[in-house]
């Protein structure tokens, strides 16, 4: 979906981390990393590896740690900026959808723009539901519903963390299928489990391996192909056995 | 309907026992006599009951309206969950009851006292059960608010306080069921109207039927105040998920 006047898209961000240490352990070795302005970088790993942890911190949900730069390219800061998308659809249950897709601006005290959240509420297929509660609609509904208040954000970076992986693989296809559309021309990071998830949406795919002084990213080679890639395209099914293996090993 | 033929077995039990055993009406007076005392003192009754449903509901309202203002300053100010929330928690320990005869001291013989005792009675399951759902919103509700550049109030307004209000219910679904309590106690100590002054005085002269009607009219308006209670609280909240209502 098109962004609004004024938000510029295709801003590249570029991340330094000392190193973070959460209760003592070091999470996240020293990592310097570059997110290619309107792509979408997938970010894998074992469980508790510290994908998240660098998600909320880019999300200024963690506090930076001292001598960090995160820089987007055109020298604004990132703050105020971003978009964020939870594993969970975090619908508010008072409110109906529309008020769940335009709660940003209410939460900014701005005046929401109804004619924008109807067009995203109809881009995710959800058209005639504006008034329904998320009790009544089903969990890939409420995802779409989510991923249309993530629009509605209309940022230029958006952060993921594992937005897909609550609902059964058919609905995820779908949904997969739909964002990598939407986003288009965003900068997204994106933390999955889900390596054929990766390989569908990702320009780059970067692997945390744990180590001693904390997890540090790898490349992972990608098909040929632009994405979003069909999933059962040949290169992308070799690459997804051959970035289960990687994952298999790091774990 | 199986609640009342329940109700009406256990009538039937009561006037059974009382006619078989022979016990004094004074001491206990059988479910007839005690609609008998009902019908012909209804004028005086209904006077009482009146003063008594007045004390409640005043009571109510200003218990709910402390308790909530309460549990958002507990909510919004730190200083208040460091100065306020001990003496709350502490003020628990002392008996309700033991305060009765100092309200009457103070506020007089009047509503006054009794409205301040259902006050105190019901203002500490309001506040607790609201501040315990202020301080429980989903962590990913409150991630996301930060993400969206919420400030303080706004995340207080728009988030927390909506997401407490089923705990706020909680809360005044207790405070509805108290309050009789408070009123009724309020009376004892000392009054010269209500419910509970015509069970005193009907106790003092062994009119035990007279104390039984007193209890029954005091029992119908408890329920009736707890079920109007929990019908608007469902229909203000409709979006509270409720698994037991919903089995059959």
């Amino acid at each position: 979906m098109a962004p609004s006047d004024g938000v510029s898209l295709g801003v590249s961000l570029g991340v330094f981390l000392p190193g973070i240490r959460l209760g003592g352990r070091a999470v996240l070795g020293r990592l310097a990393l570059d997110f290619a302005g309107g792509e979408v970088t997938a970010l894998l790993g074992p469980s508790g590896v510290g994908k998240s942890t660098l998600l909320r911190l880019l999300a200024g949900l963690l506090p930076v740690p001292e001598g960090s730069r995160i820089a987007p390219a055109d020298g604004l800061p990132l703050k105020g900026r971003i978009a964020w998308m939870g594993q969970q659809d975090l619908l508010l249950p008072w409110l109906d959808l529309e008020a769940n897709v335009t709660l940003g601006a209410r939460l900014r005290g701005q005046r929401p723009d109804p004619a924008r959240a109807r067009s995203l509420i109809a881009a995710v297929g959800l058209q005639g539901r504006e008034r329904a509660r998320s009790a009544e609609l089903s969990g890939g509904m409420r995802q779409r519903a989510a991923l249309a208040r993530t629009l509605m954000e209309d940022r230029p970076f958006v952060l993921m963390d594992e937005p897909f992986s609550a609902v059964d693989a058919p609905t995820r296809h779908r949904l997969q299928s739909l964002a990598a559309g939407l986003l288009q021309g965003r900068t997204v990071l994106l933390v999955t489990h889900d390596p054929l998830e990766a390989l569908r949406l990702a320009h780059r795919v970067l692997v945390l391996r744990p180590g001693p002084g904390g997890a540090v990213p790898e490349e992972h080679p990608m098909p040929p192909s632009p994405p979003p890639r069909a999933a059962h395209d040949p290169d992308v099914l070799a690459a997804q056995a051959a970035l289960l293996e990687r994952l298999a090993e790091a774990a | 309907m199986r609640p009342l033929l329940a109700a009406l077995g256990l009538l039937l039990a009561w006037e059974g026992f009382v006619r078989w055993s022979e016990v004094p009406p004074f001491l206990l007076p059988a479910p007839v006599r005690v609609a008998e005392v009902l019908v012909s003192r209804w004028d005086i009754l209904l006077g009482h009951a009146g003063t008594t449903l007045t004390e409640i509901l005043l009571g109510l309202l200003l218990g709910t309206l402390l308790g909530t203002g309460m549990a958002l300053l507990l909510a919004a100010w730190r200083g208040a969950r460091r100065w306020l929330l001990p003496l709350l928690i502490a003020s628990q320990a002392i008996p309700v009851f033991a305060i009765a005869p100092l309200l009457t001291l103070w506020l007089g013989f009047g509503l006054a006292s009794k409205i301040a005792m259902a006050t105190i009675i019901i203002f500490f399951p309001v506040a607790t059960a609201f501040y315990d759902g202020l301080r429980r919103t989903e962590p990913g509700w409150l991630d996301l608010a930060a993400t969206m550049g919420a400030g303080r109030a706004a995340v207080l307004w728009r988030i927390r306080v909506p997401a407490a209000l089923p705990g706020l219910a909680s809360g005044l679904r207790v405070a509805a069921a108290v309050a009789p309590i408070g009123a009724v106690v309020g009376e004892w100590v000392g009054a010269s109207a209500g419910l509970g002054y015509v069970m005193l005085q009907a106790n003092g002269r062994s009119q035990t039927d007279m104390m039984f009607a007193a209890l029954a009219i005091l029992a119908a308006m408890a329920m009736a105040l707890w079920f109007a209670t929990d019908r608007l609280l469902r229909a203000l909240l409709p979006w509270q998920p409720d698994q037991l209502s919903e089995e059959a």
